[in-house]
């Protein structure tokens, strides 16, 4: 009798440990970075592990270490991830290095076409060499750098009356850089509620690359360029134009100008930190991070509200977002494309957005009731069809550091001038295309 | 004679025990063969951890290899990387912040941790409570450390702040220490001075300890003031003990990374941007293995001279 026992319990032991080997052989690992919309997707993909019965991990890592730890990944010809979902500039290198699975053949094969999604997304995280119909990854995260505002102060009539006889005009959302850096310095240092606040909260960032996403914010606002032919290397005039260089003062004067002090190094969690503590009027993030705020029970709701980056000479905004790709490495390629092809249908994209992700899918952002799902969805509408993105070449992360070094070195330590920095940000550049043989 | 006689039986009674193929083996073994085979283990970890990659970074140093492009064709560039970062004025800057930080941090460390071990060896009512408060900051691990000072730092709500403004009446959030570019040096030589002048207490303490009372003693019969027993018995019984402190905190803060990379990430600019943190960047973020690699090289060998020819100078004032 024991050993019949013996016997139940092995095989019902044998039989689960199969199962559970099976259910472990079919798990995906999803990377990306640790923040709001990442636990969005995890909500969304238990849809996925339902239809399918493949499950899903994630490997989440601050947005601060994000890079380093996913690209060492990727060099490494690490297994860990079986999907990336990858910061835009990493497309050139992903491709280039044989890290991504290039997606043609699956794309035409499944019926998935490139036309349902946001012209500039596909343009942005998709293709590589840019603009070719060359597809590693599928637009996954639309996102752009986007401000917002206590609205609560701004519509105080005290206050509305003051700025109006300073500055002869409404005090609302600035519709140029210069009108939100009036606005910065009309809050700077001014006590409302018993408390003394601030202007804005700009993206300072050093170690990452953060001083170069909110500078270059303002760059692109003032026209600028990488090259004066795309494809070229031709920075010089470009990089240094006078419009590039009037720009970059700009940020340096808003920098000193209208922010709290103490933010020298500051980044997405400082923003929100100095926001959400009511420290300041004004902040610049990326809009992933807005339908949190909105949420907030302080300063979201009716307190909060929404602006895309005001034009100076041009309407842009510095791109975010990321798209979603395969990794060569990876052993469960096939289920990784399943849940690629579960992710572009239009349904699901709908869900994406109605949980806080941000759809590129043409099918949620052309429907008629978009505009108004959300306060800040006009804006983010609005900053796609401006958006603009750093270099996406394989030494973008040599390229990036250097162009953090320059502007903090011109913007926060105060050395030099604006043009002079952006000259040297020149002699780097040069010398990695040429390192590259691109020059 | 009984003992010799005594050991050579113990050396039959294990080599009876020794199996007969084994024995055949060792037989034909010299005291330095059987030397060798103790020490072989230790020699290849060695060359496998030590010495291989020290010529493998000597090779990569003359190419223009990049870790994240293995596809990539490896090219000898001859001393090309060495020319460029020896004409970078931005190495040159981050070396002279490399040596600002370390002359601040060894100067007052040395001055700070004898003062403190002077004290603690009078061995007033106490000491031993006071010692364990002192030595507390070296057991922390750096990072925290440099995360808790971000926050005493912190211009707004930061402790150290309002303590420079308790004291002197300046307005607290008037000044940055980790955002100024004039303070932000200073920032972390405070930070790493109060971390670490423990660590040079307690060597000096140990140099203080060691000197035998009869020598004040001696000292006192002969009617030496004080002041002439520090100077002529204390500092240089104690300067040998001072000179190693100085050995190990300069080649740590040569090399020191994670507590300012906490503080101030190198900023604001490059102002704190040591050379440590400048050959990460280069390594591992920008990947460019081959000049890094040229970088760390010429590190090394001005570390390796300047300990060389420290410890001759710490050997000579041993022997005097």
């Amino acid at each position: 009798m024991k050993k019949t026992i013996l016997a139940g319990a092995l095989a019902v032991a044998g039989t689960m440990g199969l199962m559970a080997q099976n259910a472990k052989a079919q798990d995906i690992t999803l990377c990306w970075a640790a923040w709001d919309p990442a636990n969005a997707l995890v909500e969304l993909s238990k849809d996925f592990t339902t239809e399918t019965g493949i499950g899903m991990k994630f490997e989440f890592v601050p947005w601060p270490n994000f890079a380093d730890r996913m690209l060492n990944e990727l060099n490494s010809g690490g297994k860990l991830c079986d999907i990336m979902i990858g910061d835009s500039q990493w497309i050139g290198g992903g491709a280039e290095n044989g890290h991504y699975v290039k997606l043609n053949a699956f794309f035409d094969k499944e019926g998935i076409s490139m036309d349902d999604f946001a012209p500039a997304t596909v343009y942005a995280y998709s293709t590589w060499p840019k603009g070719t119909p060359n597809y590693y990854a599928l637009p996954a995260m639309g996102d752009a750098n986007g401000w917002f505002y206590r609205k609560d102060w701004f519509s105080k009539p005290e206050l509305q009356a003051e700025f109006k006889k300073k500055y002869g005009r409404d005090l609302g959302e600035p519709k140029t850089q210069k009108e939100l850096m009036d606005i910065g310095r009309f809050f700077q240092g001014r006590e409302i509620d018993g408390k003394k606040r601030y202007g804005v909260n700009i993206f300072t960032e050093r170690g990452s690359e953060g001083i170069t996403m909110g500078a270059t914010g303002a760059m692109y606002a003032w026209g600028f360029k990488y090259e004066n032919t795309p494809g070229k290397y031709d920075m010089e005039g470009a990089v240094n134009s006078p419009a590039a260089v009037e720009a970059l003062e700009f940020y340096k004067e808003l920098y000193e100008c209208c922010t709290a002090p103490g933010y020298t190094d500051s980044y997405m969690q400082e923003s929100l930190d100095s926001f959400k503590s009511g420290q300041v009027a004004m902040a610049m993030n990326w809009f992933a991070f807005f339908p949190g705020l909105y949420k907030d029970e302080n300063v979201g709701g009716d307190n909060i509200g929404f602006f895309v980056n005001p034009a100076q000479n041009v309407a842009a905004s510095t791109l975010g977002g990321q798209g979603m790709s395969v990794i060569s490495y990876s052993d469960k390629q096939d289920e990784a494309l399943a849940y690629i092809k579960w992710f572009a249908q239009p349904d699901v994209q709908a869900k994406w957005w109605s949980l806080g992700g941000y759809s590129a899918s043409n099918s949620v952002l052309n429907s008629p009731t978009f505009k108004d799902s959300q306060p800040f969805a006009a804006d983010f509408l609005e900053a796609l069809a401006g958006v603009q993105d750093f270099w996406q070449e394989p030494a973008y992360a040599e390229l990036l550091l250097a162009m953090q070094k320059r502007l903090h070195d011109y913007v926060v330590a105060d050395k030099g001038t604006a043009k002079e920095a952006l000259d040297k940000l020149i002699v780097d550049w040069t010398e990695t295309f040429e390192d590259e043989g691109k020059l | 004679m009984a003992i010799t006689s005594s050991i050579d039986r113990l050396a039959d009674r294990a080599a009876g025990a020794t199996p007969p193929q084994m024995r055949h083996t060792v037989r034909g073994l010299s005291d330095r063969g059987i030397a060798w085979l103790f020490i072989a283990p230790t020699i290849v970890l060695l060359l496998a951890i030590n010495i291989f990659p020290l010529l493998w970074t000597l090779y990569l140093s003359f190419t223009n290899f990049k870790a994240n492009r293995i596809g990539r064709e490896i090219k000898w560039i001859g001393t090309r990387n060495y020319e460029r970062i020896l004409a970078d004025a931005d190495i040159w800057e981050t070396l002279q912040v490399t040596a600002h930080f370390l002359f601040w941090t060894i100067a007052l460390q040395v001055l700070i941790g004898f003062t403190l071990a002077w004290l603690i060896n009078r061995q007033f009512k106490g000491h031993s409570f006071w010692t364990t408060v002192i030595v507390l900051p070296m057991m922390l691990s750096p990072a925290v450390v440099g995360n808790f000072w971000t926050f005493l730092y912190q211009p707004q709500i930061g402790l150290f702040n309002y303590a420079v403004s308790f004291f002197t009446g300046i307005d607290p959030s008037s000044f940055q220490m980790i955002g100024s570019v004039n303070l932000a040096p200073w920032s972390i030589v405070i930070v790493d001075t109060w971390m670490w002048t423990p660590f040079v207490m307690l060597i000096c303490l140990a140099g203080l300890r060691s000197i035998p009372d009869y020598i004040y003693e001696a000292a006192e019969v002969d009617r030496a003031t004080p002041w002439r027993q520090f100077w002529t018995i204390t500092v240089p019984m104690v300067m040998p003990f001072l000179m190693l402190a100085v050995l190990f905190r300069g080649i740590e803060n040569f090399k020191m990374f994670d507590l300012v990379v906490e503080l101030t990430s190198g900023g604001p600019g490059s102002v704190t941007e040591l050379a440590s943190i400048n050959l990460k960047r280069e390594a591992f973020e920008k990947w460019r293995t081959g000049y890094s690699s040229a970088f760390a090289i010429i590190l090394f060998v001005t570390v390796f001279g300047a300990a060389n020819i420290y410890v001759k100078a710490l050997n000579r004032v041993k022997q005097r």
